[in-house]
């Protein structure tokens, strides 16, 4: 009896043990291990967006392609009927110049959205709080299929839409 | 419809019981480890290979579907999401209520038929405390843990099945995988499910058995009941606990 009851005990140890160690892997490497605890390393700015086209909460924020946060929050501002966008940047990307401009930009053709940064050159850099003033919207691709049928595209339109298009970050 | 209702007040009535009777004694220790064996150690196998299998085949019909986009790089992230939001808890409550809740009915009725139960009672044992406790609170804790070990089997079999069989590539896989799966949103809340199926499947296993006829016949019926009640009870509130946890 003893020695039976001591090979259960064994096996729900055995057991219990490596359930606990499968769940550290699994939240470890198969997680983005992000808790929501508030975080010193990091801090928000807000930028305003005349159209955010399907830019979510959580989507990334890039400079260079390279990932410096994500976004906090989105509201809709109730006088201006503007997209308000609150980026949540990690201080490790370093100073951010406060001219910096921000776009809404897609990851491949119809890709996710998300915000990139493109630096400017102010020698003062974004605080917490700040507004980004220079911001440019989504790229509605209706709108850039509608102008093309319907002819009322002519060049010039299109050509600001293809270099806004190549100087994604 | 009288009685059907009824029985839905009395299942509330032996879960508040339950609970009463979860006070600590002596042989509490002994007792549930014993039942964290029978219940969730024995139930190990049929959770590993239900979670291999359901691991490859999410892969390869992921990697049929995004092929025709292109976007078989996605196939992590289909298989982590769908696997921490709904098949990994869902299936392992299945899994878990077919293998280890009926063997917790069919033993607590035949406990009952063979009057082992009127005799507890009869020594001034508690028979709730005594028979169902451990069981409820085995099933409650071993159900995350096996919904553990279930994902990880499927996470680790379909990265075999991408990587060797399918020809993707490891890196995408992974790094598709971990950036899509949020810490609180995804995974702390399929363990949170789990938490709730097990009290489910527990409960329904344990009431049917409790209270069965106390005849051969009834033992039957309770162990059917236990298994049907508590596999479609699973299936409801997992769509309640998904509608209202995940974001």
């Amino acid at each position: 009896m003893s020695a039976s009851k001591s090979r259960i005990d064994l096996a729900v140890g055995v057991f219990l043990l490596l359930a606990f160690a499968t769940l550290m892997v699994l939240a470890i490497s198969s997680t983005n291990g992000r808790l929501p605890v508030i975080d010193d390393n990091s801090y928000q700015v807000s930028a305003r967006f005349s159209n955010i086209s399907e830019l979510r909460v959580r989507a990334p924020v890039k400079i260079g392609g390279v990932r410096v946060g994500e976004i906090a929050d989105i509201q809709l501002d109730p006088l201006t009927f503007e997209a308000v966008v609150t980026l949540e940047l990690r201080r490790s990307a370093g100073e951010i110049p406060g001219d910096s401009s921000a776009g809404i930009y897609t990851a491949g053709l119809l890709g996710d959205r998300y915000v990139g940064i493109t630096p400017g050159g102010d020698p003062e850099p974004l605080a917490d709080g700040d507004d980004m003033l220079l911001t440019q919207s989504a790229v509605v691709l209706e709108d850039l299929i509608s102008k093309f049928i319907f002819g009322n595209a002519d060049n010039k339109k299109s050509d600001a839409n293809d270099s806004s298009e190549e100087s994604t970050p | 419809m009288k009685q059907s209702v009824a029985s839905i007040g009395n299942t509330g009535r032996f879960l508040f019981t339950i609970f009463c009777a979860s006070r600590p004694r002596r042989d509490f220790l002994t007792d549930l480890i014993a039942q964290l064996y029978s219940v969730v150690v024995r139930s190990l196998p049929i959770i590993a290979v239900g979670g291999a299998f359901v691991g490859m085949v999410m892969t390869l019909q992921g990697y049929r579907t995004l092929s025709t986009y292109g976007a078989t790089n996605s196939v992590g992230t289909l298989l982590g999401l769908s696997l921490y939001r709904e098949l990994g808890p869902v299936l392992t409550a299945l899994l878990f209520i077919g293998r280890a809740g009926s063997s917790m009915a069919a033993e607590l009725g035949l406990m009952k038929a063979t009057d082992q139960i009127a005799a507890l009672s009869l020594m001034a044992i508690d028979p709730v405390a005594k028979t169902v406790v451990p069981r409820f609170w085995a099933a409650i804790i071993g159900m995350p843990l096996l919904c553990g070990f279930f994902c990880s089997f499927a996470i680790v079999a379909g990265y075999i099945e991408a990587v060797y069989l399918l020809g993707l590539d490891g890196g995408y896989f992974w790094s598709a995988l971990q950036s899509s799966v949020d810490f609180i949103d995804d995974f702390v809340v399929a363990f949170i499910k789990c938490a709730v199926f097990g009290l489910i499947g527990a409960l329904m296993a344990t009431y049917t058995g409790f209270n069965a006829e106390p005849t051969i016949e009834g033992t039957s019926v309770a162990t059917t009941q236990a298994v049907v009640n508590g596999s479609l009870l699973v299936l409801v509130f997992n769509f309640i606990l998904s509608a209202t946890l995940f974001k």
